[in-house]
């Protein structure tokens, strides 16, 4: 029996968290996400599943709770839009460091700054090329819809555990604040099936003590570490991601992902209308990136162009798939401003196809 | 008397502390932190948690306290470690959970996550090691660096004026109520030692009981830093750090002591 709701796309990720057997959430509040704490307090998850929930004294002490939690094997999360996880960063690298999976979440809005609060995709350079210090990665997930949101807190903690990395949902104020019908996922038992020999809930006889650090003093040993570390990271190739919408017969391609994919869905409806056979390749994995298939789909269109709410981030990674096979453009909105199907319609009439 | 009789156990009056591991202690000869961490070891042996403590370590000299004490641990960043202890605590109530901190990692970059996990009760153990100095760093001005207390960022002594005076992080949480013990205690002899022992398990029993925060403070010499040997460096211990960090209990059974 499906179990359909109408909610926020904040509130589709606190109520899948309590549904995905989520051990502990940490959080402070920032605008627009707040409503992930405010739901996760109104619903007693305590009483529910037995699920933690702290608001802490900020986003530092969150992910670092969240640090600690990890360390024992359990699934902790928390949530913060754009300052906040900058100020996340050091906690962000020490688990990707010490190798630990967890989930953080992070409903973009504009920078820099204390930026705006409206939506934006400007912090996909910090969430796909690390955002801390040090090489590593995290994975990361792009919803487009509320339902994604609802999907992608299990899907987070699957691939969190099955690399022992962090992994992110990065949306933005649009799918956070907007309401949609969601189909909820099921209750799951709140005990992980996953390895936890490696976890620090105190020394037993039977083992040797287990140790959560990023630490190496000796640098053949970090050098060891960096290594396993990418290798891990090349190896999240086999889980990516994406959805193509009307690809098969295109000449021209947008790639956007999130909330502007949503919009450029629209576009590609107009462009069709008009007799322009235009596709979306819409990336759900960011990192890891959907490269061969752009580079496989560069063989046969004749350009492309990213359309995000930033100045141009997405579009070099886009740009390094293609390898200059085609032409790679740019249409981005900044500030915290959306852009609608008719901006994009415009830019890619005007200054990219010049035969409409 | 041969060996034989000798080597028995009811003449044993020394024994190596089985939860230290056999690693060499990275700490300067002279310095408490060996101490500290043997006394915290012994504690749990004897009162056979080993199985059920996770230790959270700190950045500075005690950063790979993990190589020493034979117990599960979690190495946290900078100043973290009582937002690390909260996470582990929350989600395994029933474990013992300790942070092992330096006055820099606890009373400056940290004091949030101090007064924080203080206030909220978290029923963790914090062990705070002062020794008024970054030692890790190579002897900076810590906040609880003396006024006129020389160190490299400090050359010419503590000015309060422009360097703000010492803090007494200790005396801080201890108004909080969520703390239910806390105590400043010394290892640079056998007298303190024995108390500082005693007030460790002290410690651990209020967290057994489930009853807040309990904080021991131990403050010690750091030989290196100071610029002195460590016999001169306990003497002038003894002389400055305690008349202004004096010894004692500070709270107990959430009560404030006088």
């Amino acid at each position: 029996m499906k179990e359909l709701a109408l909610m926020k796309g904040n509130e589709a990720i606190a109520e899948a968290a309590i549904r995905a057997g989520v051990d502990g959430y940490f959080g402070y509040p920032i605008t627009p996400q707040s409503e992930v704490m405010e739901y996760l307090m109104l619903q007693k998850p305590e009483e529910r599943t037995g699920m933690v929930v702290l608001q802490a004294e900020s986003e530092i002490a969150s992910i670092n709770m969240v640090y600690g939690a990890a360390g024992t094997g359990k699934k902790a999360m928390t949530s913060s839009s754009s300052p906040g996880i900058s100020l996340m960063a050091e906690g962000i690298s020490y688990i990707a460091g010490a190798e630990l999976p967890c989930l953080i979440v992070n409903i973009v809005r504009g920078g820099p700054g204390l930026g705006t609060i409206q939506p934006s995709q400007a912090d996909y350079f910090q969430a796909t090329k690390g955002g801390g210090h040090g090489d590593y990665r995290l994975i990361v997930l792009a919803p487009a819809s509320v339902q994604e949101m609802a999907d992608y807190v299990d899907l987070a903690f699957d691939l969190a555990f099955k690399y022992r990395n962090p992994a992110m949902i990065l949306s933005d104020g649009l799918i956070g604040q907007m309401m949609e019908k969601v189909e909820l996922p099921e209750q799951k038992e709140r005990v992980s099936e996953f390895d936890q020999t490696w976890v620090t809930t105190g020394k037993t006889d039977d083992r040797e003590r287990n140790i959560i650090t990023s630490l190496n003093l000796d640098p053949d040993l970090q050098y060891e570490h960096n290594l396993k570390l990418q290798e891990k990271y090349r190896r999240m190739k086999e889980d990516v991601m994406f959805e193509k919408i009307k690809c098969d017969d295109a000449d021209f391609l947008l790639v956007a992902y999130g909330s502007s994919a949503r919009i450029c869905q629209k576009v590609v409806d107009m462009a069709r209308s008009r007799g322009k056979r235009i596709g979306l390749l819409r990336p759900q994995t960011l990192y890891p990136f959907p490269t061969d298939e752009i580079a496989r789909l560069a063989r046969r269109v004749k350009g492309m162009m990213a359309v995000e709410l930033s100045a141009g981030q997405m579009v070099e990674d886009v740009k390094l798939a293609v390898n200059g096979k085609v032409p790679v453009y740019h249409y981005g909105m900044l500030g915290g401003k959306i852009h609608s199907p008719e901006d994009v319609m415009n830019a890619l009439e005007e200054k990219y196809m010049g035969g409409f | 008397m041969d060996m034989k009789e000798i080597i028995k156990p009811e003449n044993l009056v020394y024994k190596r502390t089985p939860l230290m591991t056999d690693a060499t202690l990275s700490y300067c000869p002279g310095c408490g932190h060996g101490t500290a961490h043997r006394l915290i070891m012994e504690v749990v042996e004897e009162m056979g948690i080993q199985s059920d403590t996770i230790g959270v370590a700190p950045v500075g000299c005690s950063v790979i306290a993990y190589d020493f004490m034979d117990v599960d641990f979690t190495q946290a960043a900078h100043g973290r470690a009582p937002a690390v202890a909260t996470g582990i605590k929350r989600l395994w109530p029933d474990k013992y959970v300790f942070t092992y901190q330096g006055d820099g990692d606890l009373a400056a970059i940290g004091t949030a996550e101090t007064i924080h996990a203080c206030n909220r009760g978290e029923n963790i153990t914090i062990f705070f090691v002062n020794n008024g100095i970054y030692g890790m760093t190579g002897g900076q001005m810590a906040p609880t660096t003396l006024e006129g207390m020389k160190s490299s960022t400090s050359p010419y002594g503590r000015d309060s004026k422009t360097m703000g005076p010492p803090i007494k992080i200790t005396e801080m949480i201890a108004q909080l109520p969520g703390v239910h013990y806390v105590t400043r205690q010394a290892v640079h002899k056998p007298g303190p030692v024995r108390k500082t022992k005693k007030a460790i398990r002290r410690a651990l029993e209020v967290q057994r009981d489930k009853k807040g925060i309990s904080f021991v403070e131990i403050v010690s010499n750091c030989n290196s830093g100071w610029k002195m040997t460590p016999v001169d460096s306990n003497i002038w211990m003894e002389e400055n750090m305690f008349a202004f960090y004096p010894m004692g209990d500070i709270k107990v059974d959430g009560e404030l002591v006088k």
